[in-house]
């Protein structure tokens, strides 16, 4: 007996009173849920992935979704994720890929985690009355200046900048390449980020000409695959990233399938039309520490030292150690990458298995780069899983510079996190290539709600830290003092270096 | 709150401390008569070149061999005495107060280019860390710390601070927050030359720490002040800056002011806060640090504490109250209350 059919995942209903046959489901459902018949709606709700397009079309509110309305038996080992994949398995014999980031219901650091204010003692200070600094600079920083006093009492600085990024606000949008999302979703994100003063990565995609001009506001990414990386790239860059890991699926490479691959996609990538853009697990020229620093300073080299050079590993048991050997290399930041980071398509079992959260690996790095004493010489941006302004406030307090958001952002776009980038359809014109579907995000748009997002969380931000009596940035950076833990486990404490709520 | 004042007399006369009591008293509204203290340069006059370790033990039978032993590893004691004190009502004696006047050996710190201050640093450091029951409260050259729980003025009478005789004396009235009663929690801080006198909070505290801790310094006395004195050591003494720069580090400009400098003057502020970013101090505070030449004074970013200071003759005098000021000198000139983070400076001109 084969397995047969697997019960609906979700199950679509048109409420027929309410429907008016506008066809409009049909058009935008492009998972082929919908369809008219005799002038009536018909579903197939096995296709639902609930990226909620249809929901948000539809004039009448005339559709529903029901979440699993058939479940299997109720087990706590035995879960419908693991009998499913189990299921798929058996039939394909294949990996099975996902998208998004870490499924499994892990507790989440950040919501154990609560922030401080003032009372009494100390004011707190009024963002909307007093100066507010979010400005955060990105790069390396001399661990101390050599200063002369000339004879007419002028101060001179002997110490040499080098080049920093100037950002101003601490929340940076992570690598999402164009092949990964539409042209038109990188778009909203360029115009957005140069909109506002900060920046956002390319990914290994490339860069498309039409993203020329935010290139200022834009890092490029080196990656495995070296996928659109040649001199021209390097110097439209305003800085560079070399991608060792991502968070979502730390160890392994990435996969970008063919269908993905059109024209514009080719060119941008430098690979032919239609193939699969696979980028090989490890860097082909890296083999060590060493390895990585040659690559960081041939890069230097080749834009003249005029560029910031960043090297982002996925969160891992050793990323502590990791990060020190990285900031003794000419590299300007370290991006720390945490599990639960968002991915195009990852193998599942890396996405909701691989790698440690992105709170506990800030506050190891950063210990581990104050034991060493170089902490502020170079940056450290975290990224993967930040979902709010708090949990910026919070990885900042934990030790980090900036941050990368990268779902959160796409969100702002329209994604409803259905999990399905890797199929190429999605029905937002975010992770998708299809020039009808695509059309469908218009970047200015687009990118005005991205602003917005960025704003909100920047006023919250600011307030956070009035507060908590703090008026710049860098007093919140590694402030650890100014968090509690609500019931982590005291392994976890000590790591954070955090007290309990009421210590 | 706090009350806090500081007066340097620039031709390095002496005054005795009989006048800065009276001054700190005006500022009772400001303490809570659980904490007081003062710090005055000159004062030992006999053992200048040596120095002075001022420690509180809580059993002296216990703990004071261990100390001995430590001095002995790393230099001479020339002579040791309990800090004399006067039977006062009001003063619960809960520690015995020494000091020990003490010669490091920099032969035995080679690689250090200020191995005598190296040297009582780490001893500093060791005993305040590891040491139960002992804590070292004062550690610079001719200079004494007089501190313990009480009203300024019965903590002055406690140690007959009218005996002594200095040319700079900070002193400080104590509203406790976070270590009511605990001497070791009276300001003023000090650290070799450095002493410090602080009302305020300061909320970059965690930050602070975490910098100079990474520089091999410890924060033991639970309180915010005493990392003021560590980053001052650092940005002055180790990284060889300018009293109005290491300011300019702690309290810097906003940064749509230093937008607005000339290039120069631009690229110097900001290279001090990407330098010295973890270095920040926030919160509202007003400080004075002295060490033996010098006394400064500063607030934090937006002036969240009083600060005042006035000139009278060879004296200058910072503090939060005019009216300690003037009962310290009633004839006192150009009193002026300086910006926030701007720092107001008296330096020895002899
Ligand atoms: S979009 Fe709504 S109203 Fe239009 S056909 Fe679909 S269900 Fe009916
Ligand atoms: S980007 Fe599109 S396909 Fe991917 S999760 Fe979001 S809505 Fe779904």
């Amino acid at each position: 007996m084969s397995i047969g059919t697997v019960p609906m995942k979700f199950k679509v209903s048109v409420d027929s009173e309410q429907c008016m046959a506008c066809a409009r489901c049909v058009e935008n459902c492009s998972y082929g849920v919908f369809r008219m018949e005799d002038g009536v709606v018909r579903v197939s709700s096995r296709h639902c992935v609930a990226c909620h397009r249809c929901l948000a079309m539809c004039p009448r509110d005339a559709i529903s979704i029901e979440s699993r309305p058939i479940d299997y038996r109720d087990h706590p080992l035995w879960t419908t994720g693991v009998k499913e994949a189990i299921f798929n398995q058996a039939r394909t014999g294949k990996i099975i890929v996902g998208a998004m980031g870490n499924a499994l219901p892990y507790p989440v650091i950040f919501d154990r985690l609560v922030l401080d204010a003032c009372q009494v003692t100390n004011p707190s200070i009024d963002p909307l009355r007093e100066p507010m600094e979010l400005r955060t600079y990105i790069g390396k920083k001399p661990s101390h200046l050599d200063l002369r006093t000339k004879e007419n009492g002028d101060v001179e600085l002997m110490s040499t900048l080098v080049p920093n990024l100037k950002l101003e606000t601490p929340i940076m949008i992570g690598h999402m390449s164009y092949g990964a999302i539409s042209l038109n979703a990188q778009t909203s994100l360029a115009k957005a980020v140069s909109q506002i003063g900060t920046f956002m990565g390319t990914g290994e995609g490339g860069l498309h000409e039409s993203l020329y001009p935010y290139q200022d506001n834009m890092i490029v990414q080196v990656a495995s695959g070296r996928f659109g990386v040649n001199i021209d790239y390097l110097e439209r860059g305003a800085a560079i990233e070399i991608k060792i890991g991502q968070g979502a699926k730390p160890g392994i490479g990435g996969h970008l399938p063919g269908e993905k691959v059109n024209k514009e996609v080719s060119v941008t990538r430098m690979i032919p039309e239609g193939s699969d853009a696979i980028s090989p697990a490890p860097h082909h020229d890296i083999y060590s520490i060493e390895d990585l620093k040659q690559l960081v300073r041939s890069l230097k080299e080749a834009t003249e030292w005029k560029k910031p050079v960043f090297v982002k590993i996925a969160a891992v048991h050793n990323s502590a150690a990791i990060a020190a050997g990285i900031a003794r290399s000419s590299a300007d930041a370290i991006v720390i990458d945490g599990f639960r980071g968002g991915t195009g398509a990852a193998p599942r079992v890396f996405r909701d298995h691989v790698g440690i959260p992105v709170e506990a690996a800030i506050a190891s790095v950063d210990a581990k780069l104050r034991q060493q004493g170089i902490r502020n010489e170079v940056s450290v941006i975290a990224s993967g899983g930040i979902r709010e302004s708090a949990d910026v406030a919070k990885i900042i307090a934990l030790g980090a510079d900036a941050v990368y958001i990268g779902t959160a952002a796409l969100i702002a776009l329209g994604c409803r996190v259905c999990g399905t980038c890797n199929r190429g359809v999605c029905a937002w014109g975010i992770a998708t290539q299809r020039p009808d579907l695509v059309k469908r995000l218009d970047p200015e748009i687009g990118s005005n709600q991205v602003v917005n997002l960025i704003h909100g969380w920047t006023d919250e931000l600011a307030e956070l830290m009035g507060a908590a009596g703090i008026n710049s940035i860098e007093s919140l950076r590694g402030n650890r003092d100014r968090l509690r833990s609500y019931m982590l486990d005291e392994a976890l404490m000590t790591v954070l270096d955090v007290k309990s709520v009421g210590a | 709150m706090c009350g806090i004042i500081g007066v340097i007399d620039r031709k390095r006369e002496l005054m005795d401390g009989s006048s800065i009591k009276r001054a700190l008293s005006k500022m009772d509204e400001r303490g809570s008569g659980e904490g007081a203290g003062y710090v005055a340069y000159g004062v030992f006059p006999e053992f200048k070149n040596y120095y002075a370790i001022h420690v509180f033990f809580d059993n002296i039978h216990e703990s004071k061999a261990a100390v001995d032993h430590l001095l002995s590893e790393w230099g001479i004691v020339v002579h040791d005495e309990e800090i004399p004190t006067s039977d006062h009502a009001k003063i619960r004696k809960i520690h015995t107060p020494w000091r020990y006047f003490f010669k490091p050996d920099a032969t035995l710190m080679p690689r250090s280019t200020a191995p005598e201050e190296d040297i009582v640093a780490h001893i500093v450091m060791k005993v305040n860390t590891t040491m139960a029951g002992v804590l070292v409260f004062s550690s610079g050259k001719n200079i004494g710390v007089f501190k313990a729980s009480g009203w300024p003025e019965d903590v002055a009478e406690f140690y007959k601070i009218h005996e002594y005789k200095g040319y700079i004396w900070l002193g400080h009235n104590r509203y406790p927050t976070n270590t009511p009663g605990w001497w070791g929690g009276a300001h003023p801080f000090n650290l070799l030359n450095w002493s410090v006198v602080h009302n305020g909070e300061i909320t970059s505290y965690g930050t602070n720490r975490r910098y100079i801790e990474s520089y091999g310094y410890h924060c033991t006395m639970f309180t915010d002040t005493e990392v003021v004195a560590y980053l001052v050591d650092l940005l002055v003494r180790k990284h060889g800056l300018s009293a109005e720069m290491a300011v300019k580090a702690l309290a810097p400009p906003f940064w749509d002011e230093i937008d607005r400098m000339p290039e120069k003057a631009r690229l110097l502020h900001t290279a001090i806060r990407l330098a010295y970013g973890p270095a920040l101090m926030n919160g509202p505070f007003a400080i004075v640090v002295a060490n033996e030449d010098s006394i400064v004074g500063f607030t934090d970013r937006i002036k969240l504490r009083p600060l005042v200071s006035g000139e009278y003759g060879n004296r200058l005098y910072i503090s939060s109250e005019e009216a300690a000021i003037r009962t310290m000198e009633p004839d006192v000139e150009n009193i002026m209350m300086p910006r926030a983070g701007s720092p107001i400076i008296g330096r020895l001109v002899v």
